[in-house]
């Protein structure tokens, strides 16, 4: 057995981790109320420059979604040899934003549009340390 | 606008080991030169876009050392209905009397990968890093939903590669020259559901260039001049959803293609109805058939209808794509959009040979899309 590895976040300010109730982490306009993600302090709706981070809905619906089929190109730090494919979709929460995000469902008959999901971090690859990486996914709301 | 085109050359794309990028556009550029009848010397202006090649502005060690001003711009996909609006701009405010566009372009084999440092193009490297960072997923997703909207089917995904590489199969410089049959394409491999292997273009290399000269001017350089009624730029406004977009507002707004084709009718004073022959950007069978509905050809739906009609086939009521547009051709992306205007414009003439458009087509259209939500338009006529 291989000594156990460190868990680690693909990135800082993506997601509250570790929690028992993780978060993605938008930015909200206090000028047009407008909720992006990830969080920037500039508006895209109205161009001011203030947006504060807040913390995103756990769950929403599938607004549309994809399999990755073909194991991505650099810079993907998932296993690509062993490729598992995944699914992809995009959430829409009720903040008034489709969040783009992995599926933990890969299987094209149990995903549809319109679907319950719920927010899970998962771990999905490897840093060049050897630490595990993990990333947030939804995950249909019957399994999850 | 008052700008016409009066030569156009084409390095054809497809796989060309041992040529540089460089070496393709210069070809594309003489071609052209050749076609107006013209030298590099008497050229008063030039424009070039690339992404692979960081300066193309130094093709003028081979075509010339004449010290004209020598633009590089590069806006993704868009870059070629750019290069063309930069030219006819520069000529418009009377830089010079003519002037020459000239698109290049070489892709490692494979999807496009998007570089060491997604910072690069204003994304967070943890996008690509957990295998979010790829059009084909936006490409899927955007078909995806368009379905469910818009009642399009699987068959008439299907139907659009059959046409593409037919139209491929007809045209001497395609690079897929075989046509490819539905059952085959039916079955392919799931790429990035609800698109298969042959629904998808592939990266490619190759060059494209158009000369161009105020419209006035037109005629002391040849008898058969195609005038290009309008050229618009747009980028995205917030509401659209677009490529490589890790999150997209609930609240929907008209994308660049819609708002660049509106602009560019209106400019040209035509209509939808008006255009005799297109070319869209079909990166992918879905954005062919989303296209044709953001360029107003028809109503969302119609796409269902008018596929299984035959309507955008070469003797149909609008040709799109008549060369096999880039499913066929691949997408060098610096060049495509140019390549888009050299097949309108050998339509438009009467010399597209066994892929022309009967009935002697006098309107074409054009159309470019990519990253970072990025379109042109271009109305082009005899
Ligand atoms: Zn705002």
């Amino acid at each position: 057995m291989p000594a156990a590895q460190t868990r680690k976040p693909v990135a800082e300010g993506l997601f509250t981790w570790p929690s028992d109730d993780p978060q993605l982490l938008g930015s909200k306009c206090p000028d047009c109320a407008e909720v992006t993600f990830p969080s920037q302090t500039g508006c895209p709706a109205c161009s001011a420059s203030r947006c504060e981070q807040v913390g995103l809905s756990r769950s929403g619906t599938l607004w549309t979604w994809t399999v990755q089929n073909f194991p991505p190109p650099h810079p993907y730090l998932g296993d690509a040899r062993e490729f598992v494919p995944f699914g992809v979709g995009y959430i829409e929460l009720a903040e008034g934003v489709r969040v783009e995000s992995r599926l933990t469902e890969n299987d094209a008959d149990k995903l549809a549009i319109g679907m319950q999901m719920n927010l899970v971090i998962e771990a999905f690859g490897t840093d060049a340390d050897r630490n595990e990486l993990v990333t947030f996914a939804f995950a249909p709301a019957e399994t999850s | 606008m008052d700008i016409a085109i009066i030569g156009i050359g084409l390095f054809a794309f497809g796989r060309h080991d041992g040529v540089s990028a460089i070496e393709m556009g210069v070809a594309a550029a003489r071609s052209a030169l050749k076609d107006a009848g013209l030298e590099w010397k008497d050229m008063d202006l030039a424009c070039a876009g690339s992404l692979e090649v960081l300066q193309p502005d130094t093709m003028n060690k081979h075509l010339g050392l004449t010290g004209i001003p020598f633009t590089t711009l590069y806006n993704g996909c868009a870059t070629g209905g750019n290069l063309m609006l930069t030219t006819a701009n520069a000529l418009a405010a009377g830089v010079g009397d003519v002037g020459i566009a000239i698109g290049l372009d070489k892709h490692p084999r494979g999807a496009f990968s998007v570089g060491d440092t997604l910072e690069s193009i204003g994304l967070g490297q943890w996008y690509g890093e957990t295998g979010l960072a790829l059009n084909p997923q936006f490409f899927a997703m955007k078909t995806q939903r368009y379905m469910h909207d818009h009642g399009i089917s699987h068959e008439t995904l299907h139907r659009t590669a059959v046409k593409a590489f037919k139209n491929g199969s007809l045209t001497e410089t395609a690079w897929r020259r075989k046509a490819i049959d539905y059952d085959e394409i039916a079955n392919a491999p799931m790429v990035c559901d609800p698109l298969r292997k042959f629904h998808f273009c592939n990266p490619s290399e190759g060059a494209a260039a158009v000369v161009m000269c105020r419209a006035e001017v037109a005629k002391r350089y040849t008898t058969h001049p195609i005038y290009l009624r309008a050229d618009v730029f747009k980028t995205q406004t917030y509401g659209s959803f677009e490529t490589l977009s890790p999150a997209t507002p609930v609240r929907d707004a008209p994308g660049p293609v819609v708002r660049a084709s509106q602009a560019a009718y209106e400019t040209a004073g035509i209509g939808p109805e008006d255009v005799d022959v297109a070319q869209v950007q079909d990166t992918e069978v879905g954005h062919e058939i989303m296209h044709m509905a953001e360029n107003g050809f028809c109503k969302d739906g119609e796409q269902e209808a008018w596929i299984a009609d035959g309507a955008t086939e070469i003797g149909g009521r609008l040709p799109i794509n008549t060369d096999g547009g880039l499913l066929a051709n691949g997408e060098p992306i610096g060049a495509s959009g140019i390549r888009q205007v050299y097949e309108v414009c050998l339509q438009l003439r009467g010399d597209a040979g066994a892929h022309q458009v009967p009935n002697s087509p006098k309107v074409g259209y054009t159309q470019v899309y990519g990253f970072p939500g990025v379109s042109c338009v271009t109305v082009l006529s005899t």
